[in-house]
């Protein structure tokens, strides 16, 4: 709980009786890259044919007992590190009872007193530059459970087991954030992590990670609200309007003199609005307790260390390197860390060349060319080489950048190295100070009268100076140099 | 030739290897007695076809010098062990027609060894009860009668088809699993060797779970020998079984020495009960003087928390079978009594499918499992349970091996211990404490009562130290030499 953060005014919502604060804590099931499930040997590839990744584990059949796959444990541990959060090198699983066809032992099993991971901190990039920490709680291993299938048959419902068994972190936040931005701030973050460290994909669409948001408002400076949770939230955009509606919701509520139910609330995508699925009262009994099945997972603290030693540069350290080792701005940086791989490409591409003027290059031509395109970094036709070389040509004066901005275009579109297009099509910028002056003398000849008013005092012509030159010279022209010159001549 | 059925596994080894007899002709003679001994209902199933076509795949290897450990012995399967293509029970409604496409891991290394199948031995429905009468398959009859006295008994349970075969020559050997005496308490009411291994000896998997922190598989024969020669086949590490031990497998008959002298042998003093008959108290003492005799040193010793040791068993065993039970919903396998809902589908499915006795376990477990409750019974019960094994450990630094009654009765009839479950739960008064501990235990055959009903004795071992258990056991059964045979066997 973050009682006594500082209330930040920006985020308060104006209700018909005043203002409102927001508090939002979120659960994320990240479903771990693994080749098989969490107690199973069974595959767990995406889209495969209902059923046909199912275990007699997975199925619950009699006499079955799970083994705990290493490999997940491994994942979660990474990913707690990635976190900054402690590792309990003693956790237990526990069994989850209920009755549902999807799940097939009729309990699912998950950590619950116990977990793999405790309290832990992710860092918001928030729009503006700033920075936030967000407390992490707590993450845990557990099962998914497999998939009812309502829309098959008109009474039946079938069920598809390929999901169940499947291993998911269930990485719980403080009730720490204050606005939509910042829970969508918070998924970013952490999905940018999970990338990095490659312990889940986190893609929302595939539901490969999930989100339920807890929403409650109060007054700014009273204690915590009623929550209520929204599940089912599978998009970054979703979680932002879920939380929006819920917020307004709850606050009208409480405006008209009513009171908030704690319940579970389902997000309708379709009507943009959140609705109840079951209440507090309806609530399970899960029955929690240790799974005699399994021993108590004890890991060896070399082990976890070894596994520390081992994680990658996380984007908070790489944008740090990024700001001094290449003197970018936060907010270059920051775009640059967001996925492992622009960075890379990035850092590929500035090998060796003007690292900020590589930084702008790739994020808004080439970035902005790749989302018109509807394509990431590693689908980018221009190589990290390739923009490398644009750079360099830039940097030693063979092509201005206006002349640049064309050649990456034809980059981009042919996938030529940017050399060769300089060269076939005559690009090289003019640094002849001869050529250029005989070009502004032809210039001036032909608009004498121009230069009588510029020599009047009409200094805006210069600009319609430096436009004839340039195209009389087809945009060759070092600009500074034709600045220089034009200037000179000029003044006579 | 029906003297093969009475030959013990040991005997049968060396006469098949002698060739005074084949697999064959051994299964033969077996199915041959399962037939005049249907009356006691001890199989659920017959496999007699698997059963001669194993005994023929015997002969052949043994012709070819490569004969197994078991290679050739027709053996009965209790029916909680999933077999590939069989049909397997669990002595229930509710896994109708389920017919497992696996081989349990015991069951496996069992054929592995050589052994042969005559069929799925009954038991009490999900290995829930003492008495066998808990069976949607119909209860087991002891094939023991009291004397001058034609009323059936129980076998006791839960392995008491299992027992009841071996003790009436159907099965030279069976397999059953013990959660709180289901090995032992048959095995003394019938006249059998019976042992529980240690916790973790034998893998669970393929073993339909009753309660997972205590169920374990283990023997049922008619000597000490038969039953190390079995253990020695069905124990072992299990990667699929996260609970069975990595430690290598022990020649459990070359354990039998029949040397116990400096032995220390404790006698608890908790295990004196109330309305425990003067009977079994009396062969207490006997088979104590009879282990002194050996050269065994007797210590009285304290197990304190003895009393809790019920009360905790039937809150953890319920506890887990409730959770473990859940998967029987119709969904997937077995029963299915159809609904108009998905909740309604369970509800019938479950209600048709569990008898009586399952169903009162189901709710104990639910209740001690819910919010509110949790504390108060299922984690005090685990603390009670730590405090048993602790007692455990500290008279196991003064002693080597703990001998107490098996039962506090001899076999009973179908009627009585009807009406009050707490009565027929005291069945497991001696039993359920080695299994909470997680220790082995066995009991052997020690002597008739005034009625002439067996009465065993148990001996409680070390954690992984069968050996020392099996060697005394075997001094207790030269002892005691247990001759006597049921009525009409």
């Amino acid at each position: 709980m973050n009682d006594t953060a500082m209330v930040n005014d920006k985020n308060l919502i104006e209700g018909k009786t005043g203002m409102w604060e927001v508090v939002l804590g979120l659960e994320v099931h990240a479903q771990i890259i693994s080749n098989s499930k969490l107690f199973s040997g069974a595959a767990t590839n995406f889209g495969a044919e209902p059923n046909t990744q199912v275990s007699l584990v997975d199925a619950a059949f009699p006499g079955m007992l799970p083994v705990i796959n290493e490999k997940c444990v491994e994942q979660a541990v990474k990913t707690g590190l990635g976190l900054n959060a402690q590792i309990n090198l003693r956790s237990v699983f526990d069994r989850k009872n209920y009755f549902y066809a999807d799940l097939p032992a009729g309990y699912q099993i998950s950590q619950y007193l116990d977990p793999i991971v405790g309290k832990g901190t992710i860092i918001l990039d928030l729009p503006g530059g700033e920075h936030r920490a967000v407390g992490i709680t707590r993450l845990h291993l557990e099962q998914d459970a497999g998939k009812s299938l309502h829309d098959q048959h008109p009474s039946k419902t079938y069920v598809d087991l390929n999901r169940a068994g499947v291993a998911l972190m269930e990485i719980v936040s403080e009730p720490d954030m204050r606005c939509s931005d910042e829970a969508a701030a918070y998924l970013k973050k952490l999905r940018s992590i999970l990338r990095y460290l490659g312990t889940c994909d986190g893609n929302m669409d595939e539901g490969s990670m999930r989100c339920d948001v807890n929403v409650s408002v109060r007054r700014p400076g009273d204690a915590l609200g009623t929550r209520c949770e929204i599940k089912n939230v599978n998009s970054i955009r979703y979680v932002a309007a879920a939380i929006e509606h819920e917020a307004r919701r709850q606050i009208e509520i409480l405006e008209e003199g009513g009171s908030i139910r704690q319940e579970t609330r389902l997000w309708d995508p379709g009507k943009g609005v959140t609705r109840s699925m079951r209440s507090k009262e309806e609530a399970h009994d899960y029955r929690y307790f240790p799974d005699p099945d399994l021993l108590p997972l004890n890991l060896d603290p070399k082990w976890v260390e070894s596994l520390k030693a081992g994680l990658p540069e996380l984007p908070d350290a790489k944008r740090q390197r990024f700001i001094k080792e290449f003197g970018l701005s936060d907010y270059d940086a920051g775009v640059l860390v967001a996925e492992r791989e622009s960075a890379a490409f990035y850092e590929a591409a500035a090998k060796g060349r003007d690292a900020k003027l590589t930084a702008n290059w790739i994020t808004s031509e080439l970035f902005g060319k790749l989302n018109a395109a509807g394509k990431d970094v590693t689908e980018s036709p221009v190589s990290a080489e390739a923009i490398g070389e644009l750079i360099g040509l830039i940097s030693d004066n063979t092509i201005s950048g206006r002349i640049a901005k064309d050649v990456f275009a034809e980059m981009f579109e042919t996938g030529r190295a940017a050399g060769e297009i300089v060269e076939a099509k005559g690009l090289r910028q003019v640094l002849d100070t001869g050529a250029i002056d005989a070009e502004i003398d032809k210039i001036m000849a032909a608009n004498a009268d121009k230069v009588a008013e510029y020599r009047g005092g009409k200094d805006k012509l210069l600009g319609f100076f430096v436009g004839q030159v340039m195209k009389a010279m087809g945009g060759k022209a070092n600009p500074a140099m034709l600045n220089e010159r034009l200037k000179a001549k000029l003044a006579g | 030739m029906s003297d093969l059925t009475h030959l013990t596994i040991a005997a049968a080894l060396d006469g098949l290897a002698a060739k005074k007899f084949s697999a064959r002709e051994l299964g033969e003679a077996h199915l041959g007695a399962m037939a005049k001994h249907k009356k006691l209902n001890a199989y659920i199933t017959e496999t007699p076809e698997t059963a001669l076509q194993q005994a023929d795949a015997s002969d052949k290897r043994r012709a070819a010098g490569k004969a197994g450990a078991l290679d050739g012995i027709p053996l009965g399967i209790k029916d909680l062990f999933c077999t590939e293509g069989v049909l397997t029970t669990a002595g229930s409604h509710i896994l109708d027609g389920f017919k497992p496409t696996y081989e349990s891991t015991v069951t496996r290394n069992l054929f592995n060894a050589g052994a042969v199948m005559l069929g799925k031995l009954n038991l009490d429905e999900f290995a829930m009860g003492s008495s066998n009468k808990t069976s949607y398959y119909g209860s087991v009859v002891n094939p023991w009668k009291r004397t001058g006295d034609n009323t059936d008994l129980v076998p006791g349970g839960s392995s008491g088809g299992s027992a009841a075969a071996v003790a009436a020559r159907i099965a030279m050997g069976a397999t059953g699993t013990d959660t709180g005496g289901s090995i032992r308490q048959p095995a003394a009411l019938t006249g059998t060797v019976g042992i529980k291994p240690t916790y973790g000896r034998c893998s669970r998997w393929g073993i339909v779970a009753f309660a997972s922190s205590l169920d374990q598989a283990g023997p049922i024969a008619r000597s000490v020998e038969d039953c190390a020669i079995m253990l020695g086949a069905m124990a072992g590490h299990d990667p699929k079984d996260s609970t069975s031990v990595e430690m290598a497998v022990p020649d459990f008959r070359r354990a039998l020495t029949g040397d116990i002298r400096g032995l220390r042998i404790g006698i608890p003093r908790e295990y004196r009960v109330n309305g425990m008959s003067a009977e079994i108290d009396a062969l207490w003492a006997q088979g104590a003087e009879w282990l002194k005799v050996q050269g065994a040193e007797l210590k009285e010793i304290s197990l304190p928390h003895t009393k809790y040791a019920l009360p905790t068993y039937y809150i953890i065993a319920p506890a887990e079978a409730s959770s473990n039970l859940a998967r029987y919903d119709g969904v997937r396998f077995g029963l299915r009594v159809p609904g108009n809902s998905l909740d309604e589908m369970y509800e019938l499915t479950r209600a048709a499918g569990f008898g009586k006795e399952v169903k009162r376990r189901i709710l104990i477990g639910t209740y001690v499992l819910s919010a509110g409750y949790y504390d108060a019974y299922y984690l005090q019960a685990q603390r009670v349970r730590a405090l048993i094994l602790k007692d455990f450990t500290e008279a196991f630094k003064d002693v080597d091996v703990i001998l107490t009654p098996s039962t506090p009765s001899a076999a009973f009839g179908f009627h009585e211990n009807e009406d009050d479950p707490v009565q027929m739960y005291l069945n497991d008064v001696f039993t359920v404490t080695v299994n909470l501990a997680g220790l082995p235990g066995i009991s052997v055959p020690a002597g008739l009562d005034a009625k002439g009903l067996p009465l065993g004795l148990q001996l409680i071992g070390r954690a992984f130290d069968e050996e020392t258990l099996l060697r005394t056991a075997g001094v207790l059964e030269r002892c005691a030499d247990f001759t006597a045979l049921p009525a009409g066997v």
